[in-house]
């Protein structure tokens, strides 16, 4: 079976048979897109929210809203259609703790925001997700069946 | 100013800045322990985003991470990262305990966090003293997790400015092998040009 590895600030797609896969995801979001029908599924690994907070924003995979967009773009090039794509969300972490309210120190909460609102725009349902908390996860997207495994250090592993 | 315009004398100037500082911290890491702690020779390290969560062997690698801001006229971040084991024996080591724990405690935890608070002064104490620049730290925050979750937060820090990460990293080894901690010193990239210029080289 082929695996292909998405790191951050990376993004992949695959049609038919095969694993899309991130190790050790923290507080970057994993956004998988899934054409159940043509079955071409996608994987994104942005680390920050949005690209128009930031001058240097040429990498689009690096940003929540126009990684999605470019997701979207390379899926379509394989044969999905948009308004049959479905959507996963895992990640977005806050791997340390601290008493002050340090903005980048949230800003696992804020990919997880910042991906909703950008789905919600495009339309693409969210079908489940496993967000949050203060531990890693490593996902496998399986463009068989859509399924989205994430496995954790001591919190588990499931499917969703 | 961006990681892509640094040249090679700057290179080992960072590099350096890392030899100074980590030599720094390898003695207070002595002390602590009263045992010899060995360093390498501090690498510079240019990285992909997609590479750095690899950086110690591998994403999924459970680590200990020890982590603290910089702030004032630097800002940026250290880590102090070690293997379970390794972790696990320094602890012991600190609290002068015999036992086969396979696990870390509260108090274990809080031994590695003060490790890794001193540390960081010791290392920005001797980049303060050098630069001339008023460098302070935070509280230290500790984690353990994969590897690649626990360095997403640094990586994403540069993710502002960059697209790469630049890390200063110090590999340290106490006396008897039991002990093996990376030490990484991440300045952002406004922070280069003032090490830089205060050093005259800018």
């Amino acid at each position: 079976m082929k695996i292909i590895k998405v790191g951050m600030a990376d993004l992949n797609v695959i049609k038919n048979l095969g694993i899309l896969t991130t190790l050790g995801l923290g507080s970057c979001v994993g956004i998988a897109l899934y054409d159940e029908h043509n079955r071409v599924a996608g994987l994104a690994h942005p680390m920050l929210p949005s690209s128009k907070e930031i001058r240097n924003n040429a990498n689009k995979a690096k940003f929540v809203d126009t990684g999605i967009e470019l997701l979207i773009e390379k899926m379509i090039q394989k044969g999905a259609f948009r308004q049959n794509l479905t959507a996963k969300v895992a990640g977005g972490s806050q791997m340390f703790s601290f008493d002050k309210n340090n903005n980048i120190l949230k800003i696992g909460e804020r990919n997880v925001l910042a991906t909703k609102k950008k789905l919600r725009e495009l339309n693409i349902q969210i079908v489940s997700e496993d967000t949050g908390g203060n531990y890693g996860r490593t996902i496998e997207l399986n463009v068989e069946d859509g399924s989205l495994l994430v496995k954790t250090i001591g919190h588990g592993i499931k499917v969703i | 100013m961006d990681v892509e315009n640094l040249n090679a004398m700057m290179i080992d100037i960072l590099g350096e800045i890392g030899n100074i500082g980590s030599g720094n911290a390898a003695t207070a890491l002595a002390g602590m322990l009263s045992k010899r702690v060995d360093m390498n020779v501090p690498v510079v390290k240019i990285l992909e985003f997609k590479d750095v969560a690899g950086v110690l062997g591998g994403e999924e690698e459970l680590v200990v991470g020890i982590y603290l801001d910089l702030n004032k006229d630097i800002s940026g971040n250290i880590m102090f990262i070690l293997d379970l084991e390794s972790a696990i024996n320094l602890s012991n080591m600190l609290l002068n305990r015999i036992d086969t724990e396979e696990d870390l405690d509260d108090l274990a935890m809080s031994a590695l966090s003060e490790v890794g608070n001193i540390l960081a002064s010791s290392y920005v104490n001797a980049l303060g003293n050098l630069t001339n620049l008023n460098i302070s730290i935070s509280v230290p925050s500790l984690a353990i997790d994969m590897a690649g979750a626990i360095l997403s937060v640094p990586a994403i820090q540069f993710g502002y400015i960059s697209d790469r990460v630049l890390l200063i990293e110090t590999i340290f080894e106490e006396g008897n092998n039991s002990v093996r901690g990376n030490l990484f010193l991440l300045p952002d990239m406004t922070s280069f040009e003032k090490i830089l210029s205060s050093l005259g080289v800018l």
